[in-house]
């Protein structure tokens, strides 16, 4: 039962990453994009976390761990970079 | 003790001034002092055994199977040398502590004097031709430093760059002739090409060899025509002078010509060529001298003089010339370094060396006065004093020649005329300095300089006069056994002493001695003729030299490099396809008897997302954000792709190194264009898309090939001996910290040394700051948006947890000090980001550039702890213990490297990112760099 679950949400993660790939290279603004960016980040760690789960191993789990922390990083850096040009002042 | 301490001594006495404290001067030259004094004290202990003729060797292999070997070999030869490089050497210890101001920066100063005389004792107890070449090569580098001491003038810079030019390009002739010297004997163990005997000279590549030999030597001693450098160099700080050019750098070339005087010299072609050019440079030399008005390029002409005398005895090939050689060797070297610290006294006391000036000094200083006058008698060929034995058998020697035939008489009139020539520039020196009327505009009046500057001197005069009264006595044994190093076994008798009876040798040098004194009585007509000639300039025909053959290689770049990256690349793969055409074609697909991997859905979407995004930053290149953008989600895609296909290790780097490159990115994005023009033609865009499409397929192709073939690979070695060997279960770690370890230490080294190279590169940049963004309007006017703030600062703790739990799992689960430093620096990094430079400067002081040296330190030192247990470099430890709480845990060695490696990673990457985020901060660090 379990495993089915987890198969029917990576599909359905699947179609989001299609939905918000499309929406990062339409655009139309360069922040659409940079939330697409994001987006896609947090859409990985969900992936990544069913296919431990499907493949029962605990291994994928740093993966996401780290995509979760340094993901985020990435996405401030752009933001900043979107407010201020200079990021580190 | 092992002779190898000699050179090793100093070489760790290197960084010994830096350690002191820079305001106790006195305290900077006795830690100089002690490491040179040492080796001083190892090579007497040494003495004994290589006066008796013995050879002192010490022999490391490293590949002997190429020849490469680190051996230490002192015979009397070097035994010789060695002991003229630390006597004089400690002596200008002493000497320069005085001489430099309190503003000179001194430790620096000893830094790269005592690296320069390690460098030269390496020259000269080498036991490896090689070797010693990379010692000679050193001393040119070290020598630039030391006479471009005084970098902010322009004269001191271009001296420095002369010198190293001339010298360099000798030293690369050199080693030309030393590798056809190992081809010939076939080996470069000086032993072994010392007992070749005459092989080399019947080779039919002699003349070669010979050739390249001598042009390193002649480069380095200053010989004609070469000699230009010499008094450029005198730019230098006088010690400098001293040293490089009484006892050392110029001597460098008269060593190997002695060294290699017994397997190079018994040909015509090197008697022909090493007497003339030591003939012309003696003449030369000896002229120009006397027209100086500069007291240091006075001495810098006699040096080159005196330096063309020892060479043309060493051409003239008796035996007894050879050992005259030696002997002038350490006369020249006493009396020149005792003159030039005279000098150097007299240009402190008085501000200025220019003896139009200076004159009348013994009224104000009679101590200096007569050191000096003693040291410049000597210089003249004076008997009672060293310099006069060493002239008198130069004298002695020019009258048994027959090397140019009928014209040998020539010899004999020309070393009286250079040996006036030398009387009279030394007349010159004694007169116009110390008598000759008073001073004229000196700024300051002239006295003794403090006690202990002028003791270097009186030791010097001292011997001068010692070694000119008793010389069987002193020098002696020394010459022997230099001489049956030179000479192999026989050896003549060697007259050692002051009167010889009236003969020939007796009347020339009283010839030398009235021509000089009419030379000089009469230098008004000399002067006068001399200034019809017009002076040229050395350094103004050196850089128009330099300047015609860098606008030639200018030339020659131009036409095969176009600074276009495109270019580049194209060649490259034009080149790679023509390489790899013939091996392609054979190449046949073994895929089908392997298991392939199922392809899933959620493959296909990956690779899907992968292709797409690369696609699209191809595309978009020329919006560079959005390429950014565009990149970092195939960064993740191939994160997830590694995560998929059982390579956590590999996916954990990816993500960290994805981040911090998009961060590098928008730090340098800042300051460039936000567009890239459109450049490329249509036809050009063609040709570039077919060559890359071709070589993508055929990398593709490469790929599958590799992936599908069913041989056995070093993998399964690893997998084997990972939890054996290494002690770890996550096999990747342990490669990178144990199998290969010695790899990860160079990669970390790399590593420390780009990013100091950035951070020196960037420091003192002024960049154009964009006031308004791409679309013309201003930026944000909050800079540190509170919500960024708190985010930024309650992320740093849970990632510097992250980072310690990756870093202490790394052996056994994915993980690493590589992974862990990149999380630390991107976790300090966001602070950055959200707090700016203030703000962390305030709170958390961090030397980066410390963590860059601890990390490389605490690598090499675990690597180095595995010498104390005899076992090699990098050996790890690991064993298993037992705590009551914690139960049973492994302790490792790699664990400590790995702790560098961390330590290296996480000074790198934020001394690049914090020093290009500092370049927009104007006020107030960006004063500090300058």
């Amino acid at each position: 039962m379990l495993d089915s679950i987890v198969y029917v949400t990576m599909g359905f993660i699947g179609v989001a990453m299609v939905g918000t790939f499309w929406r990062l290279i339409k655009g139309p603004t360069i922040v659409d994009r940079v939330i697409a960016m994001d987006k896609l980040f947090v859409y990985s760690i969900g992936l990544i976390l069913c296919l431990g789960m499907a493949e029962h191993t605990s291994l994928y789990y740093e993966a996401a761990l780290l995509i979760a922390t340094l993901g985020f990083i990435s996405t401030t850096a752009m933001c900043k970079y979107l407010l201020r040009g200079d990021i580190i002042e | 003790m092992n002779i190898a301490w000699i050179i090793v001594l100093p070489l760790l006495g290197v960084i010994a001034p830096l350690l002191a404290n820079p305001t106790r001067r006195n305290q900077v030259a006795w830690i100089t002092a002690v490491l040179p004094f040492a080796a001083l004290l190892i090579t007497l202990y040494h003495a004994p055994a290589i006066l008796a003729g013995e050879v002192v060797q010490q022999t490391w292999y490293w590949i002997p199977q190429i020849g490469l070997t680190l051996s230490f070999r002192m015979d009397g030869l070097a035994l010789l040398f060695t002991l003229l490089i630390l006597g004089i050497g400690l002596l200008i210890i002493l000497y320069a502590r005085y001489y430099l101001s309190s503003k000179d920066p001194m430790g620096r100063f000893y830094s790269y004097l005592i690296l320069f005389m390690a460098a030269m004792l390496g020259i000269v107890n080498s036991g490896n031709l090689l070797q010693m070449w990379a010692f000679w090569e050193l001393t040119s580098i070290s020598s630039f430093l030391l006479i471009g001491f005084w970098s902010s003038t322009g004269k001191a810079r271009k001296g420095a760059r002369m010198a190293l030019t001339i010298t360099g390009a000798g030293g690369l002739a050199l080693l030309a002739g030393i590798l056809l010297i190992g081809k010939v004997v076939g080996s470069l163990e000086l032993e072994a090409v010392l007992n070749s005997g005459r092989l080399l000279v019947e080779h039919q590549w002699y003349p070669v060899i010979l050739a390249l030999v001598l042009i390193g030597a002649f480069t380095k001693s200053a010989q004609f025509p070469f000699h230009f450098w010499l008094p450029h160099a005198m730019s230098a700080p006088t010690p400098v002078s001293a040293y490089l050019h009484s006892a050392t750098m110029v001597k460098a070339g008269i060593f190997l010509l002695a060294r290699m005087f017994p397997v190079l010299s018994g040909h015509d072609a090197w008697f022909v060529t090493v007497s003339l050019v030591g003939l012309a440079t003696l003449l030369l030399g000896a002229y120009t001298a006397l027209f100086k008005h500069d007291l240091k390029g006075l001495l810098a002409y006699s040096t080159i003089s005196h330096l063309g005398l020892i060479t043309l005895l060493l051409g003239m090939g008796t035996e007894l010339a050879a050992v005259a050689a030696l002997f002038h060797i350490v006369n020249h070297a006493v009396f020149k370094a005792s003159l030039f610290m005279g000098v150097g006294i007299i240009d402190h006391e008085t501000g200025t060396r220019d003896m139009r000036q200076i004159n009348g000094l013994f009224k104000y200083m009679p101590h200096t006065a007569v050191l000096c006058i003693v040291a410049a008698l000597s210089m003249a060929g004076v008997p009672l004093l060293n310099g006069f034995l060493s002239k008198e058998m130069f004298f002695a020697e020019t009258l048994e020649q027959s090397a140019i035939g009928a014209l040998s008489w020539l010899i004999p009139l020309l070393a009286t005329i250079a040996g006036a020539l030398s009387v009279a520039y030394s007349l010159r020196f004694i007169h116009d300095v110390f008598f000759n009327g008073e001073p004229k505009g000196l700024k300051k009046t002239p006295h003794e300089p403090p006690r202990y500057m002028r003791i270097p001197v009186e030791v010097l005069v001292a011997l001068c006069i010692l070694v000119g009264i008793f010389p069987a006595l002193l020098v002696g044994d020394l010459l022997k056994s230099a001489g049956v190093a030179v000479l192999g076994g026989t050896l003549p008798y060697i007259p050692l002493y002051i009167w010889h009876g009236f003969n020939l040798p007796l009347l020339m040098s009283a010839l030398a001695l009235a021509g000089g004194i009419g030379i000089y009585a009469r230098r008004k007509v000399l002067f006068q003729f001399q200034s019809h000639f017009k002076e040229v300039d050395a350094n103004e025909r050196f850089d128009a030299w330099l300047y015609q053959v860098i606008t030639f290689i200018r030339r020659i770049e131009a036409l095969i490099d176009k600074r276009s990256l495109q270019y580049y690349l194209a060649w490259l793969s034009v080149a790679l396809l023509i390489l790899l055409a013939a091996p392609l074609l054979n190449l046949s697909l073994v895929g089908d008897n392997v298991v392939i991997t199922p392809l899933t859905a959620e493959v296909w979407a990956g690779t899907a997302l992968i292709a797409i995004a690369a696609l699209a930053t191809v595309v978009n290149n020329r919006r560079r954000l959005f390429a950014a953008l565009l990149i970092s989600i195939v960064g993740l895609g191939v994160s997830l792709a590694f995560a998929r296909f059982s390579a956590p290790d590999l996916a954990l780097t990816q993500i960290s190194v994805e981040v911090i490159t998009t961060i590098l990115l928008l730090l340098a994005l800042f300051f460039l264009p936000q567009t890239t023009p459109k450049e490329s033609k249509p036809g050009r865009l063609l040709r570039d898309i077919g060559l890359a499409g071709i070589f993508g397929g055929i990398m593709a192709t490469l790929t599958y090939a590799m992936l599908t073939r069913p041989i056995e690979t070093i993998s399964d070695y690893f997998l084997a001996n990972s939890k054996t060997g290494g002690g770890g279960t996550n096999v990747v770690n342990v490669i990178l910290v144990d199998f290969r370890g010695f790899d990860t230490f160079g990669e970390i080294t790399v590593l420390g040394i780009a990013a100091l190279g950035i951070y020196k590169l960037t420091a003192g940049m002024r960049l154009f700051l964009p006031a308004t963004n791409e679309d013309g309007l201003p930026w944000s006017r909050d800079k540190y948006p509170l919500i960024l703030k708190q985010v930024s600062q309650s992320i740093l703790p849970l990632a510097l947890l992250i980072s310690a739990y990756i870093f202490l799992r790394g052996h056994n689960l994915p993980g690493g000090g590589f992974i862990a430093g990149l999380i630390t620096a991107i976790a300090i990094v966001q602070q950055y980001i959200g707090h700016g430079n203030d703000w962390i400067q305030k709170r958390f002081y961090a030397n980066y550039v410390g963590f860059i040296a601890a990390g490389l330190s605490i690598a090499l030192l675990t690597g180095l702890g595995s010498w104390l247990w005899q076992k090699p470099f990098l050996t790890s430890w690991f064993d298993y213990f037992t705590w009551p709480v914690f139960g049973k845990f492994e302790l490792a060695s790699a664990m400590l490297f790995d702790l560098g490696v961390y330590l290296t990673v996480v000074g790198a990457a934020m001394l690049i990112l914090a020093k290009l985020g500092q370049l927009t901060v104007v006020e107030p660090y960006s004063e500090k760099e300058d």
